[in-house]
């Protein structure tokens, strides 16, 4: 079920040079899962904006976005206190039940942020999460102490060897034994976890969406499954489902 | 008290509100946000005869008070449409619906209608020869006088329902389509279809679209849609379905003065899910500021 509604903009600070975080208070009863996204009106732009759920509590959803264009720089400017119009609840959202007890998650850059709360539900349920963040390089790095606080054990890469491990999160994967994956990130690192991973998983994708809730059809992959909408069918898929 | 009912070639609609094709899916999906037997109608997502995947991925690029796409008729098919989708859609929409047909030959277009005739809770044929989003096919038809002529004429001799053809903008002249459409034996017209547009990504330096191009729609459009649909009305007795950017009560009652008999809301479906329902609720304050009392009284009005 969706639900659009008003929230009031708590906060909207910045994390790196390109990264912000934005604390929305309002009705969350509709978001059931990690994994799934909200899709923000954004005044002087007629498509909304898909942005993930990093966090979640109570009344209060965070979302950590990327300013990539001009609507996302523009979301970037809106001030505490603001009013924003969000459809939230969509998208189908990880599956928590698959995890085993030693879940790993993968993320690369702005692919990060859906798997916090990923890690906190599974971290609630007696997982000992096992957490490899992917980034460019030291001075993109976020939310690695929260990380550390709820993970069982995590590994930061950077591309540039800036920080920890230097390389790509697929050279630092393989140090764990897992039971189940779950990852969200650019199509590249995407493909290179699917390639290098022993076990079962889910891949969260990305796709330019018109309406986010599945009317348009604008962003339909094939899948062994079929055909799937990112927005509504996505956009976590089973590993064993995807094709490339 | 307001009436709001109008009627589309004796098919009575309770009011002229009826979702546009390729923006409300099958319609049951959006039974999610409301009850969707308010709608006048819904327009189906565009139906071929065999199931197509559609156009590579990115389908959708944003502009100004609009959005273009390119989805390229994505649909199952129209055997699985009518065993699968209509019962799903019957179950939550208990009023009767529009097919909207697609082919790439004339034989496609009368083998879809002629499926769609049978089927219980379809009740007009909106024939589409303006898909900008397919190679030869969808606009090919729509584009010359000749060939809307000869869709219109087989589909009409196929099938016992209201036949409606919808029109591309994107042509010379409206007019002599919809006035060929009428010769045909058409029983109503849909118009417009998306303009043709593109946007390139400054990063890239290429196209947004995979396609490079698409369909145009959204606010941004509504002005030549309604010039569109004020000259049809000129040229043509049979009824007009409007559409193109429609986007507030005040938007329905204008394409109405400009000769629409009904009207479809495509692209606010996209960016609000409760657009028809925002909309059909605002009817009644709307009229009354504008001393309406009958919808059906202002069809047409402006000329």
């Amino acid at each position: 079920m969706y639900k659009k509604n008003n929230y009031l903009v708590l906060s909207n600070i910045k994390l790196t040079e390109n990264i912000f975080e934005m604390r929305l208070k309002g009705d969350t009863e509709y978001i059931t899962k990690p994994g799934q996204f909200i899709n923000i009106a954004i005044n002087g732009f007629y498509l909304r904006r898909p942005i993930s759920v990093c966090d979640l509590n109570e009344d209060i959803i965070t979302i950590i976005y990327k300013v990539v264009g001009k609507g996302t720089e523009k979301l970037s400017t809106i001030k505490e206190g603001s009013i924003l119009d969000v459809l939230t609840g969509l998208g189908n959202g990880f599956d928590i039940e698959l995890s085993g007890d030693y879940p790993l998650i993968i993320g690369g850059g702005v692919g990060v942020p859906p798997l916090y709360y990923l890690a906190k539900k599974l971290s609630q349920e007696g997982k000992k999460v096992i957490a490899v963040l992917g980034f460019n390089s030291k001075n993109e790095i976020f939310y690695e102490d929260k990380f550390k606080k709820i993970c069982y054990n995590t590994a930061v890469t950077t591309v540039d060897g800036s920080y920890e491990n230097k390389g790509y999160v697929t050279s630092v994967m393989d140090r764990f034994n897992y039971t189940y994956f779950y990852a969200c990130g650019p199509q590249p690192m995407l493909k290179a976890v699917y390639d290098n991973a022993k076990t079962l998983g889910e891949l969260s994708f990305e796709e330019r969406m018109g309406c986010g809730f599945g009317a348009c059809m604008g962003c339909t992959c094939k899948t062994k499954y079929g055909n799937k909408r990112i927005c509504k069918d996505g956009p976590v898929l089973k590993k064993e489902e995807v094709i490339w | 008290m307001v009436e709001l009912e109008t009627s589309l070639s004796g098919v009575k609609l309770s009011n002229p509100i009826i979702p546009a094709s390729g923006t409300f899916g099958f319609g049951y999906e959006f039974s999610e946000f409301y009850d969707i037997n308010i709608l006048g109608s819904i327009s189906l997502k565009g139906t071929t005869k065999s199931p197509r995947f559609g156009n590579p991925t990115p389908r959708i690029a944003e502009c100004y008070s609009g959005i273009i796409n390119s989805v390229g008729l994505q649909n199952p098919g129209v055997e699985k449409v009518i065993s699968e989708e209509l019962p799903k859609l019957a179950k939550v929409y208990k009023k009767t619906v529009i097919a909207n047909i697609s082919g790439f030959s004339l034989d496609e277009y009368v083998y879809c209608a002629e499926k769609f005739d049978n089927a219980e809770n379809v009740s007009i044929l909106e024939i589409n020869i303006s898909c900008p989003n397919v190679h030869k096919g969808g606009m090919a038809f729509g584009t010359s006088p000749e060939n809307a002529y000869a869709v219109t004429n087989a589909v009409k001799k196929a099938v016992k329902k209201p036949v409606y053809i919808k029109l591309s903008p994107n042509v010379t002249d409206i007019k002599k389509i919809a006035s060929a459409c009428e010769d045909g034996g058409a029983d109503g017209l849909s118009l417009i279809n998306t303009l043709m547009g593109m946007r390139i990504d400054l990063n890239k330096k290429k196209a947004v679209i995979a396609n490079k191009a698409g369909g145009f729609s959204g606010p941004a459009v509504f002005p030549v849609a309604l010039k569109m649909v004020f000259d049809v009305f000129e040229t043509v007795k049979i009824p007009i379905i409007g559409m193109g950017g429609i986007s507030s009560a005040e938007d329905v009652i204008e394409m109405m003065l400009a000769g629409a008999t009904a009207v479809q809301v495509g692209a606010y479906n996209l960016i609000n899910p409760y657009a028809c329902k925002e909309i059909i609720e605002n009817l009644p304050a709307v009229m009354e500021k504008y001393n309406i009392k009958n919808l059906k009284d202002i069809i047409g009005g402006a000329h």
